[in-house]
């Protein structure tokens, strides 16, 4: 260092403390809380983990690195060279340098020179290190034991418990997806036994609706879609796994052996149709038909993107970067990249093309059927067997007979046969003597003929079976593995590369295998191995971010050097633990999360909460987010009495504006509206065709899934305005609501005002509301009673028959109703979770 | 529960405002490229009405200053996208030497270009050279040369600046039209579109700012790419940002029709029915969200005029007519297509993106190109023209291209009159007009059989830099964080702007 900048630097230095306080700067500083996220942000892209674009030979992401090129001196921060240069207005000197455009604050500056003053003591960045279960006092409740903890720290106070009307509509949204019943909620409310609420929660974590709840955020993570996604985007069989993804949460399925079934369930001892089913996961990525693409082009594409699936579902990791050159931020490794990826080299598919069939998806008495019907081929093949002899003697017997005929009789015979017949036995072709034997069994002998009948019948019959099976692309592996090099630059046509083997990222904890080759099986026992320190936390993360809005690290997908340090670390570690010693109980976690003091506290903020903690990451009160796409139309369909109940089963196609396809080609297609119950099934059921995502899911914010998704937006936008206005969907959803509300809410305005309001808010309507309301509904009323002809246009949007005989005043009636209905499902309170 | 108490709604008031912008100021890394949200945002919760032309809320938002703002060349801009990815050596990119080698089997040749060929020609036994069957003339002042297949695009040619020496790093159309569109070959990015909407705001609240239109081909025989709404989608930007299509049958914009039955007069009623509903409930609770979402209703109600407003063309008048000729009356035309493109950005839509598919002609080239080139070029000279006529053309790019080039080899057999050419990555034509680029200019130039560039290669990724810096955005400083990275348009591979066709 010279001595120019100590002298430049030493005003400044004198009075670090002051100005450190002044910046609201912590006394202590903590590496990863305090340094890691600056240096990630604004060195480690030059002086990081990436070796091969390391600028001056110099990392920071390593402390002994970084002293060996005297980056720094641990308390001094004055004859450091990383304070000089931060400091620095010489173009050539300062840093980050200019063209770099990363720029660092005097608070930042004042950070990293306060560390380094305390003696530039680093962390292992937090996720790495096995996460900790914070001792908590006996009987107290863990999570409120800890945010309780961190409030204190902040300053802050808890907000009050919500009444019993908002907990259980934010338990019914929040557990399965709809709104309560209004005797749901009066039930509740009435209950005045002590362990209501935990026998609510009990209840609903029974209720098979939990499981389409939480396949939803599976699904985007997961990237299933019912199309290949790519170019012509034809469908493709993988509706059952939606369906395992259901019974598994249903069934409480350990997160474990949930794992281990989607990544290696082909490979499980014992592997059934359940596991194979599971396997499906590994299929769901996308893939393309287009003519001339190159296989070599997608078989790279298809393991980055299933590379990039294990990273964000399971180790929030952004691996995505590594597939061209090492992490810039965290020690992920172009080599890790394609090592995880070589452990799905051995998966069977079609590197470019239409997809298979899949398997046969059955049930056991599904499999005892085509058990039979194979049985019953086979003895029909027997039985011909053991005719043939017969046959064979009746055959020669017929050609001696024709043969000896007139050539009148054998002129009706087909040319290819009479041509053989013409021939002497010894000088027919293997071809000729086949004609002739088909012919005559198909044709002349009845007995063959009957046999033959009877074997394409019984043929014919296990086929059909089979067809009438659901199938599911799943995974098989390989007797021989792809070959997988580490592709210079990410680029397929370069085979230089170092062919890898499959290989656990090296940064992370991992047992001595001593050598052996790896499989699936390794990969997946690892994800959920106690020594993993990613995966518990990445799934306790993001569920909590369900439950309350706002993830405990910010972002779900990524807990690296670019995500957030937890500001409530040991919480989500005492999640994770938890989740881990109870078996990788998902229902348990729920239940110790939504049975918490700090789930049951209201939503509304006070303005002091809102100043102090606007993003609401101290949970001191709860988090009002807007339902998901499929809960807005779910719960449309619920309060109109629509929604089907069916679970599972093939994706379904609800209306559609006309010609929303008419971009997809190879070939052109119609969409073609389901009717009946199909009509009316939850949001998770629609068909998911990847290119053009249905426009009303669209709308709010559901992913296209065409790559892994941990986090959705949230927006607030004039087209869901449209939506909800305009969409069939939703104005019969208000009809069917307006119907109810007719026939069942009482003959008055008001006690029908109240059966609606009850209906879609669980709750009586205001005084200002029921005003608001009457004044819209004589209006409307008024209007259609002038004009019949709009009343019955309004009540023919959608399939939903109108009772038979209708009155000209019934039918301005309930078209006035529907209005009222309709203001109803278009409220910001009818799509809240509060 | 109870209303709050007077003094604190005061500050909940006060707050909300703040609360809004900071939840936009989260959702990016940097800081970069919200301001304009925010302030539209502002301006939304202070219920001004739209601005009744363009230029008035220009003015708003040009004045605010973010670091990625440079000085623009031009306020909007037009993209012709011709999936299918149309053939230079038959339109563009004149080699009269290849006329007599008619027919020459280029299979060696290739073998030492290292390039890999597709999965439809890789097999070939022959690769007979295939010089077009069009005739090329020289137009303008600086006489450039072009096909005959696009005779009023030639007409102003002095008005074109053409770039033949465009490469791109894929040779399917499924890539190839995402790094184009979206400027990566990877799925969850945001496309060019959104790019522009996020960083540059909206000129029209009453409009979205980034609007797709979707052209009819006439040809029966065209081989038609399908295309995916990813091209014009969001990606990891928000919603707001994606490409809203236009459709030339039924409702202009989806689900902007009132359902049946109800009368506007009804719907306005109803409207301030929800509104009065949902303040009750803000007032209460005190959500910000609320008064978003009735703000939101409030703009799809005032899309629901101005939308149809826009798509009625009675009033264009017969020299309007005359320009774009007279397929522009056919709704869903690209005649019809491109006078919507100008009323659109007319009124203040930042971008409008045409898709005319069916120029992947692997096969039958002479017949199939003619009639696509026939489609496109009258309303492509009227459109330029009549941006030119009404003071636009300077600030309004207009940029014509495709995906990628096509083989100077036949695919399949080669005839007098009939060839077919295959996709080629290495070099292709696209032309710009307007808004800041010169006209009359020739940038780049490719080898004799019009394979390999020799001078001035342009990449996708400068292309993407050019149109950001023309529409004053320095594309290294325009990015939002996501996947840990400051994601950007042009990506981390380095990429230029063209300084030599700048005005």
């Amino acid at each position: 260092m010279s001595c120019r900048s100590v002298v430049l630097l030493f005003p400044l230095l004198s009075f670090w403390p002051a100005f450190g306080a002044e910046l609201g700067i912590s006394a202590q500083i903590e590496f990863n809380r305090d340094v890691r996220p600056l240096l990630a942000d604004n060195c480690f892209a030059c002086h990081g983990p990436d070796a091969a674009n390391r600028k001056a030979k110099l990392r920071l992401d390593v402390r002994e690195a970084a002293l060996a090129k005297e980056a720094f001196s641990p308390g001094k921060p004055a004859e450091s060279e990383l304070v000089v240069r931060i400091h620095s207005q010489d173009k050539d000197e300062m840093m980050p340098p200019p063209d770099s455009l990363k720029k660092l604050s005097a608070r930042d500056k004042a950070v990293l020179a306060r560390w380094i003053a305390q003696g530039a003591e680093y962390q292992n960045h937090w996720a790495y290190e096995p996460p900790v279960k914070a001792a908590i006092p006996a009987g107290a409740n863990a999570i409120d034991t800890l945010v309780a903890r961190r409030l204190i720290t902040v300053g802050m106070k808890p907000s009050p418990e919500a009444d019993r009307r908002t907990l259980i509509r934010r338990l019914t949204s929040d557990l399965i997806g709809l709104p309560p019943t209004p005797a749901e909620v009066a039930a509740f409310m009435a209950d005045a036994t002590p362990d209501a609420y935990s026998r609510l929660v009990d209840r609903l974590l029974a209720d098979p609706r939990y499981g389409e709840r939480m396949a939803v955020g599976w699904l985007d993570l997961v990237r299933f879609a019912d199309t290949i996604g790519y170019h012509s985007d034809n469908p493709r069989n993988v509706w059952p796994y939606r369906d395992w993804v259901i019974q598994s949460f249903n069934t409480n399925k350990r997160f474990d052996r949930f794992t281990l079934e989607q990544i290696a369930g082909d490979l499980l001892p014992g592997a059934s149709v359940e596991t194979r089913v599971g396997s499906a996961f590994n299929r769901l990525l996308l893939s393309t038909e287009e003519g001339g693409a190159q296989p070599k082009d997608y078989e790279a594409r298809m393991m980055a993107d299933r590379v990039r699936a294990i990273g964000t579902a399971w180790l929030g990791q952004t691996t995505g970067c590594a597939q061209c050159h090492d992490h810039k931020f965290d020690p992920f490794t172009t080599r890790d990249f394609y090592s995880l990826g070589a452990f799905f080299a051995d998966v069977k598919e079609p590197l470019v093309g239409r997809r298979e069939e899949g398997m046969p998806v059955t049930t056991p008495e599904q499999t005892a059927r085509i058990a039979e019907l194979r049985e019953a081929v086979a003895a029909a093949r027997k039985n011909v067997a053991a005719l043939a002899t017969h046959i064979d003697g009746a055959q020669a017997a017929w050609e001696a007979n024709q043969q000896a005929s007139t050539s009148a009789s054998k002129n009706d015979l087909p040319r290819e046969v009479s041509a053989a017949l013409k021939k002497v036995a010894t000088k027919r072709t293997a071809k000729d003597q086949q004609t002739v034997k088909v012919y005559f069994r198909a044709q002349v002998s009845s007995v063959a003929r009957g046999e033959l009948d009877r074997l394409a019948e019984a043929e014919r019959a296990q086929q059909a079976f089979v067809d009438g099976v659901p199938h599911c692309l799943v995974t098989e592996s390989a007797a021989v593995a792809r070959t997988v090099r580490v592709l210079p630059r990410g680029n397929w046509m370069d085979e230089t590369g170092e062919i890898v083997k499959p290989a656990l990222p090296a940064y992370l904890p991992q047992p001595d295998f001593a050598g052996r080759a790896l499989t699936r099986l390794d990969l997946g026992l690892w994800l959920v191995a106690r020594e993993n320190p990613l995966t518990a936390r990445v799934f306790a993360n993001r569920l909590w971010k369900q439950f309350f809005g706002t993830a405990l690290s910010r972002v779900p997908s990524d807990l690296g050097a670019q995500g957030e340090p937890p500001p409530n670390g040991p919480l989500l570690d005492w999640l994770a633990c938890e989740f881990m010693d109870t078996g990788w109980d998902v229902k348990q976690l729920v239940r110790v999360i939504v049975t918490s003091t700090t789930y049951r506290q209201v939503s509304t903020a006070t303005p002091t909460q809102l100043a102090a903690d606007p993003d609401n990451r101290e949970y001191a009160r709860q988090g009002r987010p807007r339902f998901e796409a499929e809960g807005v139309r779910d719960a449309a369909l619920a309060v109109g009495g629509l929604l089907s109940p069916q679970i599972g089963g093939p994706s379904v196609k609800p209306y559609q504006p006309d010609r929303y396809w008419e971009n997809l080609n190879f070939p052109p297609r119609d969409y073609v509206v389901d009717r009946g119950d199909a009509q009316y099934r939850r949001g998770l059921y629609v068909w998911w065709q990847r290119s053009f995502l249905h426009p009303s899911l669209l709308a709010f914010d559901a992913p296209s899934r065409e790559e892994c998704v941990a986090e959705r937006n949230r927006s607030n936008l004039p087209q869901q305005a449209l939506v909800l206005l305009n969409d069939p969907t939703y104005v019969e959803a208000a009809r069917a609501l307006a119907a109810r509300i007719v026939s069942e809410g009482g003959g008055s305005t008001a006690p029908r005002l109240t059966f609606a309001w009850d209906r879609a808010l669980q709750r009586a309507p205001r005084a200002e509301e029921v005003r608001t309301a009457t004044g819209l509904l004589d209006e409307h009323l008024r209007l259609y009673r002038a004009d019949p002809e709009a009343a019955s246009a309004l009540l023919a949007t959608g399939d939903l028959p109108l009772p038979v005989v209708l009155s000209a005043e019934a039918r301005a009636e309930l078209a006035a109703w529907t209005h009222v209905a309709r203001v109803l499902l278009n409220l910001h309170e009818f799509i809240t979770r509060e | 529960m109870n209303p709050l108490p007077p003094d604190w709604q005061n500050t909940f008031n006060a707050y909300n405002a703040a609360l809004t912008r900071r939840q936009f100021f989260r959702q990016t890394g940097s800081g970069l490229g919200v301001a304009a949200l925010s302030a539209l945002l502002g301006q939304r919760a202070l219920g001004a009405v739209a601005a009744p032309n363009a230029s008035a809320a220009a003015t708003l938002t040009t004045a605010m200053t973010e670091p990625w703002k440079i000085a623009p060349k031009a306020k909007r801009a037009i993209y012709i996208s011709l999936i299918g990815a149309p053939s230079q050596l038959d339109l563009f990119d004149y080699k009269p030497a290849l006329q007599g080698r008619f027919k020459e089997d280029l299979k060696g040749w290739l073998a030492g270009q290292g390039e890999r060929l597709t999965g439809m020609t890789a097999n070939q036994a022959a690769f007979p050279l295939a010089p077009t069957t069009f005739k090329f003339a020289q137009h303008g002042q600086g006489g450039m040369w072009l096909s005959e297949l696009l005779p009023n695009i030639a007409k102003m040619a002095d008005d074109l600046c053409f770039i033949r020496s465009m490469k791109t790093d894929a040779i399917n159309h499924e890539p190839a039209n995402q790094l184009v569109y979206t400027g990566s070959m990877q799925n969850g990015k945001a496309s060019m579109g959104s790019w522009l909407s996020y960083g540059l705001g909206t000129l029209n609240k009453d409009l979205p700012s980034f609007v797709v239109l979707h052209a009819k081909h006439t040809s029966p025989f065209s081989n038609v790419q399908a295309i995916s709404s990813r091209l014009w989608g969001s990606g990891y930007l928000e919603g707001r940002h994606a490409g809203v299509s236009f459709r030339s049958q039924g409702e202009p914009v989806l689900y902007l029709n009132d359902a049946p039955g109800i009368p506007r007069e009804l719907r306005r009623k109803m409207l301030d029915g929800l509104g009065e509903l949902n303040r009750r409930s803000y007032e209460q609770i005190g959500d910000p969200e609320i008064q978003t979402r009735t703000q939101q209703y409030e703009l799809a109600f005032r899309m629901q005029t101005s939308v149809p407003e826009l798509a009625d063309m009675s009033g264009e008048s017969p020299a309007t007519y005359e320009l774009y000729g007279e397929e522009a009356r056919t709704r869903g035309s690209f005649a019809s297509s491109a006078l919507m493109a100008r009323r659109l950005v007319e009124r203040g839509v930042r971008f409008v993106q045409i898709f005319h598919r069916g120029w992947d002609q692997h096969g039958s080239l002479p017949r199939d190109i003619a009639s696509q080139s026939k489609d496109v070029d009258r309303a492509c000279y009227g459109l330029v023209q009549d941006l030119k006529q009404r003071g636009m053309l300077d600030e309004t790019l207009v940029i014509w291209g495709g995906e990628f080039g096509r083989t100077v080899y036949s695919q399949g057999a080669l005839t007098e009159t009939n060839y077919g050419r295959d996709h080629h990555p290495r070099c292709f034509t696209i032309w710009m007009a307007g808004g800041g680029v010169k006209g009359g200019v020739v940038h780049g130039e490719t080898d004799e059989m019009s394979y390999n560039i020799v001078k001035d290669p342009v990449h996708v990724r400068d292309l993407h830099a050019t149109i950001l810096h023309l529409l004053g955005i320095d594309h290294e400083r325009l990015s939002f964080k996501f996947q840990g990275l400051d994601q950007r348009l042009t990506g981390v591979v380095p990429a230029s702007v063209v300084k030599a066709i700048l005005a």
